[in-house]
């Protein structure tokens, strides 16, 4: 427990360096990009509305550190501001309704990339020299040097310009209507399809060379000897024995996989024009909606945070010696 | 062991990897074209920004990779773009593994609170994502290369700072740092004489890895279009690639050989430096060795332990 403790410690002082951060930037920049945001209020709103805005942001004339306490008071109401480029909706009405996509995407692509690495990682190992663990780390390394988001370009051209098979954007064809039906379901897969698919391509080298390493260093250890001996079926000895003692890097990795995809989801939604945080974070900054940005960057992060601690919980509970080491 | 001596050794075995593993030759010839291309390119190629002909004409005769959407000859750009990239790529791999070292070196050095503060600080950084951090700030500052080269060290430099703090760790423990410090040398002595030339050829590592990251990570901002788009860079050229719409006008000529660029420098870097870790890692040398021990006696090469040490 103090374990998880000092761990939520330390991602609470995370969080608050990070909404500092988002604070203090705008304001030591160069340009002063809060009258260019107000410049761009002008005329849409009566002064005393401007006033209740400036009041919102924190922007007032007041010393700078009660313009703090007011940030940090609004973001702990769940109050960030209003969007310029959607006014006049609140920032977290426009991130809503981009987080579903974004998890979907980011979630589905980290879950189904770690299971699919880690197994091939596991046959790689067993069966190692074969063709299978001589071929496949270095074509998926070879395929890491690319950048991500080229690959995804590539991706689409071929498979949905030239081919046809796969729709050029969007999270769902315009003429559906969203709900729990068969038709919309389908068509949500389809057009989640490449973009998930092309970040587990360029993610799955990595969990695959990691379980591999760690995996051939443990089924040199003894007890697994033993097990083989034992004559137990090889499917025991791999998963029982083996895998469940050769994860446990990969979970530790699994926090930070999730933050990198969450971040990097920005170039795949730009690429594949998919409406989700990272499209609306661009958005935002192309059209100097600073509020909206800032929203989506905390968002972002803190999602991170949560997820990290999450995975500290998980790693707790699969490792015994961690729990151990406490008392 | 000055540090003089052991930076010109780490030099002679990167000489060595070159020479002996084809691996790291393959690296250091594509670099070294690469390099070429960026320092005679633009003496080569024709203007970047004139307009030449038609917009998104295919590769031909006289504009090997066709014009791009405003009518500009890609192979021009892609020559010219070369230089920018690599300038900032390599400049940020160097700053970024040289203040990861400072901050690690200092944290792992002294220990106790400085390690506290200086370990929280690098923990944050690499828990917050970088690629949003790194948006967040450019957008503030004017665009322009130096925005983009301060961005990046500070989403880059912390993964540095927390490999070289643990191997500091290490070194402090070890008798000749004790010998040093009872001989009274002064910490900035130590640290810079003693336990930074133990790391030369982690450090040089890193600096191969971080331009790698630097350089994929500027692509992607410029991407974005977080860079200076009237500029001509391999980001640029992909940025007005999409901007143009080149995937739904079928224009694959406007954005794959930016894309395949950027691959095969990274490609570069990843071979020279795993030739050189084949060349200078005792571990893999002795596998090697016994692999080789093992082939020629005519034995099958099976999961063993190598006891054979050949110098």
């Amino acid at each position: 427990m103090r374990y998880l403790l000092g761990r939520l410690g330390f991602y609470l002082i995370a969080a608050w360096i990070a909404v500092t951060m988002n604070f203090f930037l705008p304001r030591l920049m160069p340009g002063d990009p809060a009258s260019a945001l107000f410049a761009r209020f002008r005329g849409r709103l009566g002064p005393e509305a401007m006033d209740a805005l400036r009041e919102t942001f924190g922007l007032t004339d007041a010393p700078l550190l009660s313009q703090y306490v007011t940030y940090l008071k609004h973001v702990l109401q769940g109050d960030l501001g209003i969007s310029v480029a959607y006014f006049p909706s609140p920032v977290t009405d426009v991130i809503a309704s981009g987080l579903v996509w974004t998890i979907f995407l980011a979630g589905s692509a980290v879950l189904i990339s770690f299971t699919i690495g880690t197994l091939l990682g596991v046959a790689s190992a067993w069966w190692r020299r074969s063709w299978l663990d001589s071929w496949l780390p270095p074509i998926l390394v070879f395929l890491g040097a690319f950048p991500y988001f080229w690959l995804a370009m590539v991706v689409l051209y071929l498979l949905g310009f030239v081919r046809g098979w796969f729709p050029l954007g969007h999270a769902y064809g315009d003429d559906l209507t969203p709900g729990f039906t068969w038709i919309f379901v389908s068509d949500v897969i389809r057009h989640a399809a490449l973009p998930i698919g092309t970040v587990v391509l360029c993610t799955l080298g990595g969990w695959l060379l990691s379980m591999r390493n760690t995996m051939i260093s443990v089924l040199g250890s003894d007890y697994v000897n033993l097990a083989r001996a034992k004559g137990l079926p090889a499917g025991r000895v791999i998963f029982r024995y083996a895998a469940r003692n050769a994860l446990l890097p990969n979970v530790t990795g699994f926090g930070m996989a999730l933050g990198f995809v969450l971040g990097g989801s920005l170039l795949t939604e730009i690429v594949f024009s998919y409406p989700g945080q990272g499209y609306l974070f661009v958005q935002a900054v192309r059209n100097q909606d600073y509020p909206l940005m800032q929203g989506v960057f905390l968002i972002i992060t803190l999602s991170v945070l949560a997820a990290n601690w999450l995975v500290d919980m998980l790693y707790l509970w699969l490792d015994p010696r961690t729990r151990s080491a406490e008392s | 062991m000055t540090s003089p001596a052991r930076s010109s050794s780490t030099l002679r075995s990167w000489w060595n990897a070159i020479r002996q593993e084809p691996k790291a030759a393959v690296g250091a010839a594509i670099l070294l074209g690469f390099v070429a291309v960026a320092l005679f390119g633009p003496l080569l190629a024709s203007d970047p920004k004139a307009l030449v002909g038609v917009p998104l004409q295919p590769p031909s005769g006289t504009h090997w990779l066709g014009t791009n959407g405003q009518g500009q000859d890609v192979f021009a750009q892609l020559l010219v773009g070369t230089g920018a990239s690599l300038a900032v790529g390599f400049g940020v791999g160097i700053v970024v593994v040289l203040l990861g070292a400072l901050i690690g070196v200092t944290a792992g050095y002294f220990g106790g609170k400085v390690d506290a503060v200086l370990s929280m600080l690098f923990n944050v950084f690499l828990v917050i994502p970088g690629l949003p951090l790194a948006i967040v700030i450019a957008a503030y500052l004017p665009s322009g290369p130096l925005t983009l080269a301060l961005v990046l060290v500070v989403t880059g430099w912390a993964w540095n700072a927390r490999v070289i703090r643990a191997q500091t760790l290490s070194q402090r423990k070890r008798d000749f740092v004790a010998a040093a410090v009872v001989a009274g040398e002064s910490h900035f002595r130590i640290i810079t004489r003693e336990i930074l030339p133990t790391m030369t050829s982690l450090l040089l590592a890193q600096v191969i890895g971080s331009t790698v990251y630097a350089i994929g990570a500027q692509v992607g901002l410029e991407f974005l279009g977080l860079g200076d788009v009237s500029a001509v860079t391999w980001g640029t050229i992909l940025y007005w690639a999409q901007n143009d719409s080149a995937l739904l006008t079928g224009a694959w000529w406007t954005f794959a050989p930016a894309g395949l660029a950027v691959a095969l420098v990274g490609f570069a870097l990843t071979l020279l430096n795993s030739g050189f870790d084949e060349v200078t890692n005792p571990r893999l040398q002795q596998e090697r060795a016994w692999t080789a021990h093992l082939r020629r006696r005519g034995v099958a090469v099976e999961r063993s332990t190598p006891v054979v040490r050949e110098s």
